[in-house]
Protein backbone atom coordinates (compact mmCIF):
# COMPACT_ATOMS: atom_id res chain seq x y z
CA UNK A 1 0.00 0.00 0.00
CA UNK A 2 1.13 3.77 -0.55
CA UNK A 3 2.67 5.60 2.31
CA UNK A 4 -0.39 8.00 1.85
CA UNK A 5 -3.00 5.02 2.22
CA UNK A 6 -1.32 3.73 5.00
CA UNK A 7 -1.43 6.77 6.83
CA UNK A 8 -5.38 7.55 6.22
CA UNK A 9 -5.58 3.94 7.12
CA UNK A 10 -3.81 4.72 10.42
CA UNK A 11 -5.81 7.88 10.86
CA UNK A 12 -9.08 5.35 10.39
CA UNK A 13 -7.72 2.91 13.36
CA UNK A 14 -6.63 5.77 15.79
CA UNK A 15 -10.10 7.11 15.60
CA UNK A 16 -12.40 3.88 16.31
CA UNK A 17 -10.20 2.30 18.52
CA UNK A 18 -9.93 5.68 20.53
CA UNK A 19 -13.26 6.17 20.71
CA UNK A 20 -13.16 2.26 21.95
CA UNK A 21 -10.88 2.84 24.79
CA UNK A 22 -12.82 6.26 25.54
CA UNK A 23 -16.09 5.18 25.66
CA UNK A 24 -14.69 1.61 27.33
CA UNK A 25 -13.61 3.57 30.42
CA UNK A 26 -16.58 5.92 30.62
CA UNK A 27 -18.76 2.67 30.79
CA UNK A 28 -16.98 1.03 33.09
CA UNK A 29 -16.51 4.06 35.28
CA UNK A 30 -20.96 4.37 35.32
CA UNK A 31 -20.96 0.79 35.49
CA UNK A 32 -23.87 0.87 38.04
CA UNK A 33 -25.17 3.67 37.07
CA UNK A 34 -26.41 1.87 34.02
CA UNK A 35 -28.02 -1.39 35.52
CA UNK A 36 -31.94 -0.55 35.23
CA UNK A 37 -32.76 -1.92 38.80
CA UNK A 38 -31.13 -3.65 41.87
CA UNK A 39 -31.54 -6.99 42.95
CA UNK A 40 -33.59 -7.80 46.47
CA UNK A 41 -30.40 -9.01 47.90
CA UNK A 42 -28.95 -5.53 47.22
CA UNK A 43 -31.82 -3.89 48.89
CA UNK A 44 -31.62 -6.33 51.87
CA UNK A 45 -27.88 -5.40 52.70
CA UNK A 46 -28.13 -1.72 52.53
CA UNK A 47 -26.91 -1.24 48.62
CA UNK A 48 -30.14 0.13 47.12
CA UNK A 49 -30.92 4.14 48.40
CA UNK A 50 -32.32 4.63 51.00
CA UNK A 51 -34.45 8.17 50.51
CA UNK A 52 -35.49 8.19 46.84
CA UNK A 53 -36.99 6.46 44.02
CA UNK A 54 -35.13 3.00 42.51
CA UNK A 55 -36.23 -0.13 40.64
CA UNK A 56 -36.26 -3.38 41.79
CA UNK A 57 -35.62 -6.27 39.34
CA UNK A 58 -36.34 -10.18 40.45
CA UNK A 59 -39.14 -13.38 40.31
CA UNK A 60 -42.27 -13.18 41.72
CA UNK A 61 -42.58 -15.30 44.46
CA UNK A 62 -45.16 -17.48 44.12
CA UNK A 63 -47.63 -17.93 46.93
CA UNK A 64 -47.34 -14.28 47.96
CA UNK A 65 -49.62 -12.52 45.47
CA UNK A 66 -52.46 -11.22 47.61
CA UNK A 67 -54.62 -8.78 46.12
CA UNK A 68 -57.50 -6.76 48.11
CA UNK A 69 -60.99 -7.74 46.55
CA UNK A 70 -62.68 -4.90 45.18
CA UNK A 71 -59.93 -2.31 44.98
CA UNK A 72 -56.57 -2.41 43.04
CA UNK A 73 -54.77 -2.93 45.61
CA UNK A 74 -51.61 -5.86 45.74
CA UNK A 75 -48.91 -7.12 47.40
CA UNK A 76 -46.21 -9.48 46.69
CA UNK A 77 -42.86 -10.60 46.97
CA UNK A 78 -40.05 -9.90 44.83
CA UNK A 79 -37.29 -12.23 45.33
CA UNK A 80 -33.77 -13.60 43.31
CA UNK A 81 -33.86 -16.90 45.17
CA UNK A 82 -32.10 -15.77 48.05
CA UNK A 83 -33.76 -12.85 49.73
CA UNK A 84 -36.90 -11.39 49.10
CA UNK A 85 -38.38 -7.89 49.70
CA UNK A 86 -41.97 -7.55 50.18
CA UNK A 87 -43.95 -4.72 47.35
CA UNK A 88 -47.22 -2.82 47.89
CA UNK A 89 -49.13 -1.49 44.42
CA UNK A 90 -51.81 -0.09 43.72
CA UNK A 91 -52.91 0.11 40.13
CA UNK A 92 -53.15 -2.22 36.80
CA UNK A 93 -50.79 -5.11 36.28
CA UNK A 94 -49.25 -5.79 32.77
CA UNK A 95 -50.54 -9.14 31.31
CA UNK A 96 -47.06 -11.00 31.71
CA UNK A 97 -47.38 -10.43 36.01
CA UNK A 98 -48.01 -13.73 37.30
CA UNK A 99 -46.27 -15.87 40.24
CA UNK A 100 -42.67 -16.76 38.89
CA UNK A 101 -42.47 -14.24 36.26
CA UNK A 102 -39.40 -12.06 36.03
CA UNK A 103 -40.63 -7.90 36.89
CA UNK A 104 -39.35 -4.64 37.23
CA UNK A 105 -40.77 -2.48 39.83
CA UNK A 106 -39.96 1.43 40.37
CA UNK A 107 -40.53 2.80 43.90
CA UNK A 108 -38.75 3.75 47.25
CA UNK A 109 -39.02 1.94 50.12
CA UNK A 110 -41.07 3.04 53.49
CA UNK A 111 -39.36 2.39 57.15
CA UNK A 112 -40.58 -1.04 57.12
CA UNK A 113 -38.45 -1.74 54.32
CA UNK A 114 -41.55 -2.55 52.42
CA UNK A 115 -41.36 -1.13 48.82
CA UNK A 116 -44.33 1.36 47.49
CA UNK A 117 -44.72 0.85 43.86
CA UNK A 118 -45.86 3.29 41.56
CA UNK A 119 -45.11 1.16 38.37
CA UNK A 120 -44.31 -2.59 38.25
CA UNK A 121 -43.05 -3.76 34.53
CA UNK A 122 -42.84 -7.35 33.47
CA UNK A 123 -40.09 -8.49 32.02
CA UNK A 124 -40.07 -11.78 29.49
CA UNK A 125 -37.58 -14.11 28.50
CA UNK A 126 -36.07 -14.55 25.22
CA UNK A 127 -37.34 -17.70 24.59
CA UNK A 128 -40.72 -18.19 22.09
CA UNK A 129 -42.50 -21.32 21.95
CA UNK A 130 -46.25 -22.88 21.31
CA UNK A 131 -48.06 -23.57 23.89
CA UNK A 132 -48.01 -27.08 23.22
CA UNK A 133 -44.41 -27.27 23.23
CA UNK A 134 -44.68 -25.64 26.68
CA UNK A 135 -46.79 -28.12 27.93
CA UNK A 136 -44.87 -31.54 26.55
CA UNK A 137 -41.91 -29.67 28.06
CA UNK A 138 -43.39 -29.49 32.00
CA UNK A 139 -44.44 -32.95 31.57
CA UNK A 140 -40.79 -33.67 30.81
CA UNK A 141 -39.50 -32.11 33.64
CA UNK A 142 -42.99 -33.51 35.84
CA UNK A 143 -41.68 -36.88 34.51
CA UNK A 144 -37.67 -36.93 35.05
CA UNK A 145 -38.79 -34.97 38.66
CA UNK A 146 -40.68 -38.45 39.53
CA UNK A 147 -38.04 -40.48 37.96
CA UNK A 148 -35.36 -38.99 40.39
CA UNK A 149 -37.69 -38.89 43.63
CA UNK A 150 -38.22 -42.93 42.68
CA UNK A 151 -34.69 -43.36 42.66
CA UNK A 152 -33.72 -41.52 45.79
CA UNK A 153 -36.60 -44.00 47.44
CA UNK B 1 -12.17 -10.15 -6.59
CA UNK B 2 -10.19 -6.58 -6.84
CA UNK B 3 -10.47 -5.83 -10.72
CA UNK B 4 -14.39 -6.29 -9.63
CA UNK B 5 -13.72 -3.90 -7.21
CA UNK B 6 -11.86 -1.55 -9.31
CA UNK B 7 -14.31 -1.52 -12.18
CA UNK B 8 -17.35 -1.26 -9.56
CA UNK B 9 -15.78 1.95 -8.52
CA UNK B 10 -16.50 3.25 -12.03
CA UNK B 11 -19.68 5.36 -11.33
CA UNK B 12 -20.88 4.67 -14.84
CA UNK B 13 -19.76 0.63 -14.97
CA UNK B 14 -22.15 0.80 -11.68
CA UNK B 15 -25.16 2.43 -13.42
CA UNK B 16 -25.55 -0.26 -16.10
CA UNK B 17 -24.56 -3.54 -13.47
CA UNK B 18 -26.97 -1.96 -11.00
CA UNK B 19 -29.87 -1.21 -13.76
CA UNK B 20 -29.49 -4.91 -14.88
CA UNK B 21 -29.48 -6.72 -10.91
CA UNK B 22 -32.49 -4.41 -9.79
CA UNK B 23 -35.35 -6.55 -11.48
CA UNK B 24 -33.45 -9.74 -9.46
CA UNK B 25 -33.31 -8.07 -6.47
CA UNK B 26 -36.66 -6.77 -6.58
CA UNK B 27 -37.92 -10.60 -7.14
CA UNK B 28 -35.94 -12.02 -3.98
CA UNK B 29 -36.78 -9.10 -1.90
CA UNK B 30 -40.75 -9.96 -2.88
CA UNK B 31 -40.95 -13.68 -2.44
CA UNK B 32 -38.96 -13.87 1.16
CA UNK B 33 -40.88 -10.67 2.59
CA UNK B 34 -44.56 -12.51 1.27
CA UNK B 35 -43.34 -15.86 2.34
CA UNK B 36 -42.21 -14.46 5.41
CA UNK B 37 -45.33 -12.44 6.69
CA UNK B 38 -47.74 -15.21 5.45
CA UNK B 39 -45.72 -17.81 7.93
CA UNK B 40 -44.94 -15.19 10.19
CA UNK B 41 -48.61 -14.30 10.93
CA UNK B 42 -50.25 -16.89 10.01
CA UNK B 43 -48.78 -20.45 9.59
CA UNK B 44 -46.60 -20.05 13.03
CA UNK B 45 -47.97 -20.79 16.10
CA UNK B 46 -48.98 -18.38 19.25
CA UNK B 47 -46.34 -18.20 21.57
CA UNK B 48 -47.07 -19.55 25.32
CA UNK B 49 -46.30 -16.54 27.14
CA UNK B 50 -47.48 -13.86 25.05
CA UNK B 51 -50.15 -14.61 22.56
CA UNK B 52 -50.73 -13.64 19.41
CA UNK B 53 -48.78 -10.42 20.49
CA UNK B 54 -45.40 -11.97 20.16
CA UNK B 55 -45.83 -12.35 16.00
CA UNK B 56 -44.64 -8.16 15.78
CA UNK B 57 -41.09 -9.85 16.41
CA UNK B 58 -40.99 -10.39 12.44
CA UNK B 59 -41.10 -6.77 11.94
CA UNK B 60 -39.19 -5.73 14.89
CA UNK B 61 -35.95 -8.16 14.70
CA UNK B 62 -35.16 -7.59 11.05
CA UNK B 63 -35.43 -3.89 11.66
CA UNK B 64 -33.19 -3.83 14.65
CA UNK B 65 -30.60 -6.19 13.37
CA UNK B 66 -30.68 -4.13 10.06
CA UNK B 67 -30.58 -0.95 12.06
CA UNK B 68 -26.86 -1.74 13.42
CA UNK B 69 -26.22 -4.04 10.02
CA UNK B 70 -26.39 -0.71 7.63
CA UNK B 71 -24.10 1.37 10.16
CA UNK B 72 -21.76 -1.05 10.41
CA UNK B 73 -21.83 -1.30 6.39
CA UNK B 74 -21.82 2.41 6.03
CA UNK B 75 -18.75 2.74 8.41
CA UNK B 76 -17.34 0.14 6.53
CA UNK B 77 -17.73 1.72 3.39
CA UNK B 78 -16.84 5.07 4.04
CA UNK B 79 -13.13 3.97 5.52
CA UNK B 80 -12.93 2.47 2.37
CA UNK B 81 -13.60 5.41 0.73
CA UNK B 82 -11.80 7.44 2.97
CA UNK B 83 -8.67 5.53 2.77
CA UNK B 84 -8.59 4.62 -1.14
CA UNK B 85 -10.85 8.07 -2.11
CA UNK B 86 -13.42 5.59 -3.70
CA UNK B 87 -16.13 8.43 -4.88
CA UNK B 88 -18.85 4.96 -5.02
CA UNK B 89 -17.73 4.48 -1.60
CA UNK B 90 -19.20 7.91 -0.70
CA UNK B 91 -22.26 7.85 -2.81
CA UNK B 92 -23.30 4.58 -1.65
CA UNK B 93 -22.51 5.39 2.23
CA UNK B 94 -25.25 8.47 1.32
CA UNK B 95 -27.44 6.57 0.11
CA UNK B 96 -27.82 4.68 2.86
CA UNK B 97 -28.46 6.82 5.63
CA UNK B 98 -32.18 7.63 5.04
CA UNK B 99 -32.95 3.98 4.69
CA UNK B 100 -30.73 2.76 7.79
CA UNK B 101 -32.27 6.10 10.25
CA UNK B 102 -35.84 4.88 8.66
CA UNK B 103 -35.40 1.46 9.95
CA UNK B 104 -33.50 2.24 13.17
CA UNK B 105 -36.99 4.66 13.52
CA UNK B 106 -39.26 1.17 12.79
CA UNK B 107 -37.52 -0.79 14.77
CA UNK B 108 -38.07 1.81 18.30
CA UNK B 109 -41.56 2.23 16.95
CA UNK B 110 -42.42 -1.58 17.01
CA UNK B 111 -41.08 -2.38 20.17
CA UNK B 112 -42.50 0.48 21.99
CA UNK B 113 -45.66 -0.67 20.63
CA UNK B 114 -44.91 -4.27 21.92
CA UNK B 115 -43.72 -2.80 25.16
CA UNK B 116 -46.81 -1.39 26.28
CA UNK B 117 -48.94 -4.42 26.37
CA UNK B 118 -46.12 -6.93 27.19
CA UNK B 119 -43.90 -4.77 29.91
CA UNK B 120 -46.35 -2.24 30.48
CA UNK B 121 -44.61 0.36 29.45
CA UNK B 122 -44.10 1.97 26.09
CA UNK B 123 -40.12 3.56 26.89
CA UNK B 124 -37.28 2.75 29.66
CA UNK B 125 -34.18 4.21 29.81
CA UNK B 126 -32.30 0.97 29.79
CA UNK B 127 -28.81 0.19 28.59
CA UNK B 128 -30.50 -1.80 24.96
CA UNK B 129 -33.49 1.48 24.14
CA UNK B 130 -31.07 4.32 24.85
CA UNK B 131 -27.73 3.06 23.05
CA UNK B 132 -30.80 2.56 20.09
CA UNK B 133 -32.16 5.70 20.25
CA UNK B 134 -28.39 6.80 20.40
CA UNK B 135 -28.17 5.24 16.89
CA UNK B 136 -31.35 6.96 15.27
CA UNK B 137 -29.65 10.64 16.28
CA UNK B 138 -26.32 8.96 14.79
CA UNK B 139 -27.97 8.90 11.37
CA UNK B 140 -29.92 11.70 11.80
CA UNK B 141 -26.33 13.90 12.45
CA UNK B 142 -25.20 12.21 10.02
CA UNK B 143 -27.76 13.26 7.19
CA UNK B 144 -27.62 16.92 9.15
CA UNK B 145 -24.01 17.04 7.98
CA UNK B 146 -24.22 15.93 4.46
CA UNK B 147 -27.18 18.68 3.94
CA UNK B 148 -25.49 21.05 5.88
CA UNK B 149 -21.89 20.84 3.89
CA UNK B 150 -22.71 21.89 0.31
CA UNK B 151 -19.42 20.64 -1.42
CA UNK B 152 -19.87 16.61 -1.68
CA UNK B 153 -16.65 15.62 -0.97
CA UNK B 154 -15.67 17.48 2.36
CA UNK B 155 -19.49 16.41 3.18
CA UNK B 156 -18.05 13.05 2.59
CA UNK B 157 -15.25 13.19 4.88
CA UNK B 158 -16.65 14.83 7.64
CA UNK B 159 -19.64 12.17 7.34
CA UNK B 160 -16.95 9.45 7.34
CA UNK B 161 -15.63 10.62 10.41
CA UNK B 162 -18.90 10.55 12.10
CA UNK B 163 -19.52 7.54 11.14
CA UNK B 164 -16.02 6.27 12.79
CA UNK B 165 -16.67 8.06 15.78
CA UNK B 166 -20.36 6.67 16.02
CA UNK B 167 -19.09 3.21 15.28
CA UNK B 168 -18.48 2.15 19.15
CA UNK B 169 -22.27 2.28 19.51
CA UNK B 170 -22.59 -0.80 17.61
CA UNK B 171 -21.09 -2.89 20.05
CA UNK B 172 -22.31 -1.53 22.86
CA UNK B 173 -26.30 -1.72 21.52
CA UNK B 174 -25.38 -5.69 21.45
CA UNK B 175 -23.65 -6.44 24.20
CA UNK B 176 -26.14 -3.89 26.40
CA UNK B 177 -28.18 -6.83 27.38
CA UNK B 178 -25.35 -9.01 28.68
CA UNK B 179 -23.20 -6.30 30.32
CA UNK B 180 -25.85 -4.44 32.56
CA UNK B 181 -29.38 -5.44 33.55
CA UNK B 182 -31.80 -4.17 31.47
CA UNK B 183 -35.58 -4.60 30.97
CA UNK B 184 -35.13 -5.64 27.58
CA UNK B 185 -34.88 -9.55 27.17
CA UNK B 186 -31.28 -10.75 25.78
CA UNK B 187 -30.87 -12.29 22.34
CA UNK B 188 -32.92 -15.56 21.00
CA UNK B 189 -30.82 -15.39 17.79
CA UNK B 190 -27.36 -16.01 17.86
CA UNK B 191 -24.15 -17.52 15.72
CA UNK B 192 -22.47 -19.45 18.05
CA UNK B 193 -25.54 -21.08 20.00
CA UNK B 194 -29.26 -22.35 19.40
CA UNK B 195 -31.73 -20.32 19.03
CA UNK B 196 -34.17 -20.56 22.01
CA UNK B 197 -37.03 -19.82 19.56
CA UNK B 198 -38.87 -22.73 18.30
CA UNK B 199 -38.51 -23.85 14.99
CA UNK B 200 -41.64 -23.35 13.69
CA UNK B 201 -41.34 -19.97 14.70
CA UNK B 202 -37.53 -19.48 13.91
CA UNK B 203 -37.80 -19.75 9.93
CA UNK B 204 -40.28 -17.17 9.22
CA UNK B 205 -38.48 -15.09 11.36
CA UNK B 206 -34.75 -15.30 9.20
CA UNK B 207 -37.02 -15.60 6.03
CA UNK B 208 -37.92 -11.86 7.23
CA UNK B 209 -34.33 -11.05 7.86
CA UNK B 210 -32.35 -11.72 4.99
CA UNK B 211 -36.01 -10.30 3.28
CA UNK B 212 -34.97 -6.91 4.90
CA UNK B 213 -31.43 -7.59 4.22
CA UNK B 214 -32.45 -7.61 0.45
CA UNK B 215 -34.83 -4.89 0.73
CA UNK B 216 -32.32 -2.38 2.02
CA UNK B 217 -29.99 -3.36 -0.92
CA UNK B 218 -32.71 -2.91 -3.28
CA UNK B 219 -33.69 0.05 -2.07
CA UNK B 220 -30.21 1.28 -1.84
CA UNK B 221 -29.35 0.54 -5.52
CA UNK B 222 -31.89 2.99 -6.68
CA UNK B 223 -30.83 5.30 -4.04
CA UNK B 224 -27.30 4.98 -5.27
CA UNK B 225 -28.27 5.00 -9.03
CA UNK B 226 -30.04 8.47 -8.08
CA UNK B 227 -27.11 9.47 -6.47
CA UNK B 228 -24.90 8.55 -9.15
CA UNK B 229 -26.91 10.79 -11.95
CA UNK B 230 -26.59 13.68 -9.56
CA UNK B 231 -22.94 13.30 -8.98
CA UNK B 232 -21.95 12.99 -12.78
CA UNK B 233 -24.14 15.49 -13.99
CA UNK B 234 -21.69 17.15 -15.60
CA UNK B 235 -20.35 14.20 -17.36
CA UNK B 236 -20.71 13.02 -20.85
CA UNK B 237 -22.33 9.54 -20.19
CA UNK B 238 -25.15 11.19 -18.21
CA UNK B 239 -26.05 14.32 -20.57
CA UNK B 240 -25.86 11.18 -23.44
CA UNK B 241 -28.48 9.28 -20.84
CA UNK B 242 -30.53 12.33 -20.49
CA UNK B 243 -30.96 13.80 -23.60
CA UNK B 244 -31.60 10.37 -25.22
Amino acid sequence: MNPKRTKRLTFVLIIVIGMAIAVGLALYALNQNINLFYSPSQVVTGQAPKHHMFRIGGIVKPGTIHQIPHSLDVSFDVTDKVNQVEVKYKGILPDLFRAGQGIVVDGQLNHHGVFIASQVLAKHDATYMPPEVRAALKEAKHYKHIKSVGKIQ
Amino acid sequence: MWQFMHKLSSPKYFYDLSGKMLPWFILATAILLIYGLYAGLILAPPDYQQGDGFRIIYVHVPCAIWSLGIYTFMTITAAIGLIWRMKMAHIMVRASSVIGAWITFAALATGSIWGKPMWGTYWVWDARLTSELILLFLYLGFIGLQTAIPNRQTAAKAGAILLLVGFVDIPIIHFSVDWWNTLHQGASLSLLSKPTISPSMLYPLLAMIVGFGLLFATILLMRTRNEVLLWENQSRWVQRLISC
